[in-house]
Formats: structure tokens, sequence, C-alpha cells
């Protein structure tokens, strides 16, 4: 086992990029076990991207990704499909499969990968299913749920074969406060339940800061800050400052840069 | 000029890099071996949605088709007083040439760009993707079945085709404008060879079903993940398919029956 | 509760594709039969001009299909075509004085090779060889109508 024992994930000068733009440009990150870790940033940051790169969906340029002791980058397909066993991902559409209910859904990683009979199938099942608060919805189709529910579901999904290692992508994007609030009470409760480690991708910045225990911010392919929420939040960084308060102006500017206005208005 | 021939060659060595692709892709898929009793469940579905729903359109087109070459076939043979030769005609044509290839072009427009559609779809919404992270290999559960159901639905629906195309001639024909109903199949008999021309027949329907499903099946799974990229890999599966298709019948039309003696 | 009723469609559709395939595989061609040198013996025969005949054609006696022609050779000393034929083993009792045309099937047909039975008490069998004065070479258009051109030549004379 290699890396640190208190990191479920070690990011070491990870540098990624398509073709001539760079995502990544030698971050390091570490994710402490057992606690939320958040990574915040404008869109198009690439935190999805970071996501991936821990998942092996993705190859870096160069850097080192460590979960749960496994080198992902080096992983052959065999290993590397062992190793995604150990972590769940939940996307931002939820992505249940269309053709099947919620309750084959969930089933589905323990078919797939236990030989366990129906009967204790249907037990674990309904047991993640109660965890999320759809036992009730289990023969629904995904098409008849609404967007919450999807997610809940897909939530169960991910947490069929007990991974500890939960990754969310962006999972507060375009819900309606209730469900948020759902959202935010189960994975508090996963987290100390369960003692899963739990990374949070997302730029809604008051839901994450209320359950993450450590915050990255990430902007133009680096780590431009990390700390607690607090210290985050009191930072001296202006950028930081204007990114956790929404401020409309800053350094990140109001206008695209154009010409001077007057000599725009009587040029034209 | 030297800028034409630059790109000229990048282009060339675009397909070759695509060529690659898509054959390592078809590789990866297939040499996927089944796995007994879980894979055939996996395909049950498929040849429902690839085969099944596909017969409407393999029947009904296949029914005037024959209906339309018994026409046409009887006014053009009539003038040379040869319309006992209307059933070879009719059978010579559909089990050769018309059963194949116009059965791989229905197949592509109605099958392949279902299939090419669904697994677009699976990709936009990430289902493919969550998939993969569930340690889930798609291409084996989702790509291989819809491969297999395809290459194995088009040449059953091809015999189905060419065998309606060949009653609705003889409604037609026979029934409708006289030809003589024994010597209306007796020609046909003699003419048709099971070994030249039947089993050549479902060659060349096992061939398109290859290529047709096969491109499908990859357009739908490297498209790009937005509504507009599902959109155009559909087309694209059925003008590609079309093309391969029309091109390879010409091939193995030359082998099969141009080069004799 | 659906997967079953999909099962039953499935199946259906395969019946149709058998049913099809025999339909055509016994309404529509004639199964051939090719006569393997172990169903059948073989013989050979010599004819002026094989016209259109090519490998794999009928063999027939009173219309009857009995083998098959194999292979079609140039002799060059004879200045022949020799053209080995299979015969069905059944079928044993060929008189070796029979002769054999070249015709052609039907209309738009195929050529293929018709035996006349002759009267002699020696029947064919493997390696048997019909010389080319019992054979008679095919109808070919050319001669046909050269023929017709001079016998009217010689009418208006």
């Amino acid at each position: 086992m290699i890396g640190s024992e208190l990191n479920t994930v070690e990011i070491r000068n990870l540098s990624f990029g398509w073709g001539d733009r760079v995502i990544f440009d030698n971050v390091s990150i570490n994710v402490p076990k057992g606690k939320i870790t958040a990574i915040m940033g404008p869109s198009g940051s690439g935190k999805t991207t970071l996501l991936r790169l821990i998942g092996g969906q993705l190859l870096p340029q160069s850097g080192t990704v460590l979960a749960n002791g496994f080198n992902i980058p080096t992983l052959e397909r065999k290993e590397l499909y062992q190793a995604r066993r150990q972590m769940g991902m939940l996307f931002q559409s939820g992505a249940l499969f269309s053709d099947l209910s919620v309750f084959d859904n969930v089933a589905f990683p323990l078919r797939e990968h236990t030989q366990l009979s129906e009967p204790f199938i249907r037990d674990i099942v309904l047991m993640k299913l109660e965890a999320v608060g759809l036992r009730g919805a289990r023969y629904l189709m995904p098409d008849e749920l609404s967007g919450g529910m999807k997610r809940r579901a897909a939530l169960a999904r991910t947490i069929a074969l007990d991974p500890n290692l939960l990754m969310f992508d962006e999972p507060f994007a375009g819900q309606d406060p209730i469900s948020m609030g759902v959202l935010v009470k189960l994975i508090r409760l996963l987290n100390d339940a369960l003692g899963v480690t739990s990374i949070i991708v997302s730029h809604d910045v008051p839901e994450t800061c209320s359950i993450a225990d450590y915050v990255y911010v990430i902007a133009d392919g680096k780590v431009v800050g990390h700390g607690s929420p607090e210290s985050i939040k009191n930072s001296d960084s202006r950028w930081i400052n204007q990114f956790m308060h929404g401020l409309p102006d800053g350094p990140v500017p109001f206008h695209y840069p154009a010409k001077n206005y007057q000599q725009d208005l009587i040029g034209g | 000029m030297l800028s034409a021939i630059q790109s000229l060659g990048r282009s060339g060595i675009e397909f070759c890099d695509n060529a690659g692709k898509t054959t390592l892709f078809l590789m990866h898929a297939l040499i996927a071996r089944p796995q007994g009793l879980k894979s055939f469940r996996l395909l049950v579905p498929q040849l429902y949605m690839v085969g099944v729903l596909s017969m409407i359109i393999i029947i009904v087109s296949g029914l005037f088709i024959g209906m339309v070459l018994g026409l046409q076939g009887y006014t053009i043979l009539v003038k040379f007083g040869a319309e006992q030769a209307l059933g070879q005609l009719i059978a010579l044509s559909m089990v050769r040439e018309l059963g194949p290839v116009v059965g791989a072009l229905l197949f592509a427009g109605r099958a392949g760009s279902a299939i090419t559609a669904e697994i677009g779809l699976m990709k936009v919404t990430e289902q493919l993707s969550s998939m993969e992270m569930l340690g889930v290999d798609p291409l084996r559960r989702v790509i291989a079945p819809r491969f297999w159901a395809g290459q194995i639905s088009l040449p059953v629906l091809t015999l189905i085709f060419t065998a309606v195309a060949i009653y609705g001639g003889y409604v037609v024909g026979v029934q409708w404008l006289g030809v003589d109903e024994g010597s209306f199949w007796a020609n046909m008999r003699n003419s048709v060879d099971f070994r030249e021309d039947i089993v050549n027949g479902i060659i060349k329907s096992l061939v398109f079903g290859t290529l047709v499903t096969w491109i499908a099946v990859y357009q739908g799974y490297t498209c790009p993940p937005t509504a507009e990229g599902i959109g155009k890999a559909t087309t694209r599966t059925v003008v590609f398919s079309s093309l391969a298709t029309l091109g390879m019948d010409f091939i193995l039309t030359a082998i099969m029956f141009g080069g004799f003696n | 509760m659906q997967k079953r009723t999909t099962e039953i469609a499935v199946g259906f559709f395969f019946l149709l594709g058998i049913l099809a395939f025999a339909m055509l595989a016994m309404q529509v061609s004639g199964i051939s039969k090719i006569y393997t040198l172990k169903e059948g013996y073989k013989i050979t025969a010599d004819f002026e001009n094989i016209g259109g005949l090519k490998p794999r054609a009928r063999v027939t006696i009173a219309g009857v299909a009995v083998g098959r022609v194999v292979a079609i050779n140039y002799d060059p000393k004879d200045y022949v075509a020799r053209v080995s034929i299979v015969i069905d083993n059944k079928v044993n009792n060929i008189p070796d004085d029979t002769s054999a045309s070249i015709l052609t099937s039907g209309l738009l047909g195929d050529n293929y090779i018709g035996l006349s039975p002759g009267f002699s008490e020696q029947f064919y069998k493997e390696g048997s060889h019909i010389p080319v004065e019992n054979t008679s070479k095919a109808v070919v258009l050319e001669e046909l109508v050269s023929k017709f051109l001079s016998s009217q030549a010689s009418g208006l004379k």
C-alpha cells in the first residue's frame, strides 16, 4: 500500500490538458480519510475533469493520482475496473439506466460484481433505498422520477457496493431548496454513519461550505487556496474573496475587454 | 500547391487513424467472449429492438418491391413474348441483388439509426460513464449485444424480405396478369441455383450486417455528447452504411457472379 | 411480464426467417445436387465446339438431370474440347454408343448436355470416353446466320 494512511486520495504534481489548452498545471491535492473535501472554482476550471482523472477515465500528462493505494494512471484495464469498485461517483444528471427500474438500477452493481442470491440482493437494495428515502419508489422507471429523486436513486446505486470513496459532481446544481436540503443531509449522513471519504465538486458556495470539512479552490489550472471553509471565506486573496461572496466585479472583471466606451459610441 | 498536398496527406493520415480506431473498437467489443446465459439475456431484448421491430417495414417494402418487379417485368418481357420468364426475373433479381442490398439499406435507415441514437443518448446522459465508474465495461454490456443482434437480424430479415417479394411478384404476375403458374415456378426453379444464388445472397447479407451494425454502433459510441451531436451521428450512420453497402455489393457481385470461366 | 412477450416475439421472428429460408430453398431454387466422386462416376466427352457450356452445367437423359459438368479443358492434340462429367452412380446403364449434344434450356437459358442413349449392350463406367464422332457441337449463332445467308444467296442464283 503506497501513500499516506491519512489520505484516501493523493494527487501530486498533476498536469493535464487538451491539446494546447492546459487544464491542470502541477496541481497537488490531499483528500483526508473520512472527511468531506470540497473542490470549488468557476465553471470550466476543470473540476469535473479532476474527478474523471481520479476515476481513471482520463490519463494525465504527468503526475500521480493515488486512490485507495492504487496509482490510477498506471493500472491495466482489468485492475482499473477492480479499483473502481471501491469508488462511487454520482454524476450531475444522476445517469440512471433509462431502461431499468429504480430497483434494478440499484441492484445493477450487486448483480454484476457479486454472486449474491436474489433474496439477499433484494434486502441490500431495499436498505440502500431506505437510506435515501426512496424505498416506496422502487419499481418506478427513471423517466417517472423528478430531478431530485433521480439523484437520490443514483446515490443509492452508488453506495450499493459500500465504496469508501464517494465523488459528487455538482450535486446541488439546479435543485430546488427542498431537494438541496435533502441532498445535503444525505451526504453528511453517509459521511458520519459510514465513514466514507467524500469529494464534492461544486460552485454552490453556501451549500458546499455548510458541510465541507476542507476546501480547495481551483482556478486557471492551479490551486489558488485551500483550508477550512471559514479560513477560505476570510481569505486575503481578492480573487477568492470575489468567488466566495459572489461579487459581480473584481479580479474577474464585469466588462469583457473592449474599447473605450465614449470612443465606441462616437465612432459607430 | 504544397499546402494542397499537405492537406491531402493529412486527410490520408486521418483516414487511416479513423480506420484503426474503428477496428480496435470493434475488436474490443467482440473479443468480449459471451458469458453464456448472461450474454443471451442481454441479446434477446436487442434482437427484439433490432430485428422484430424492423419486420413491419421489411415485409411491407418486400411486398411492394415484389409487386412492382412483377408489373414492370411483365411489361418488358411480354414485348419479347417471354413473359414465362417472369418468375426467374423476379427471383434472380431479389435473391442476388435487391434482397440483400435493399434489405440492408432499409435496415440501416430503421435499425441502424435507432442503434446510433440509443447509444448516443446513453452517452449524453452519462449512462456509459457511470457504467464505467461502476466497474462494468460498457463495450461488453451495451455495445456487444447490439452488434450481435444486428449481425444476426439482417440475414434473417433479408430472407423474409426476399421470400415476401417473390410472393408479391407471384400475386401480381400469376393472379393478376395471367402468367402461367406452372411455368412461373418451374422456370424460376430451373434458373435459381441454391448454392450459387441463394447462398451467395445470404453471404452478402451477412457482410452487410457486419458493416451496417458496426458503423451504427461506432457512430453512437463516438458521437459528441450533445443533442446536435446525436443528430449528426444518426445521419452519418445512414449515409455511411448505405455507401458501404453499395460499394461492398459491387465487390461481392464481381467476385461471386462476375468471374465465370 | 414484458420480458415474456419479447422472447415470444423474437422466437416468432426466427420462425418466420426459417420459413422464408425453406420457401426459398424449395420453391424458388432447385437444390442442385453436386455429384461428388463418391456418389458418381466420371466420364469424359469431346466436343468440336462447346458454345456457352460452363462447369456445373447439367447433364440430362430424356430431360432429367443425371449428372454435372465438372471441368472443361482443351486437348491440343485433337483440337477438341474435353469435357469431364460426373454421372450419378445410380444411373449405371448408359450404353457406350450414346451420343451427347449441347443444348440450350428455354429461350434465354444456359447450355447443358443432353445424352441420347444408344443400343449397345456395354455400359459406361468410371473413365469411359465419348469420342467426338458421337457428339454434336453447340448451335453457334454466327454459323446459323452464315448458313442462312449462303442458302439465301444460292437460292437467289
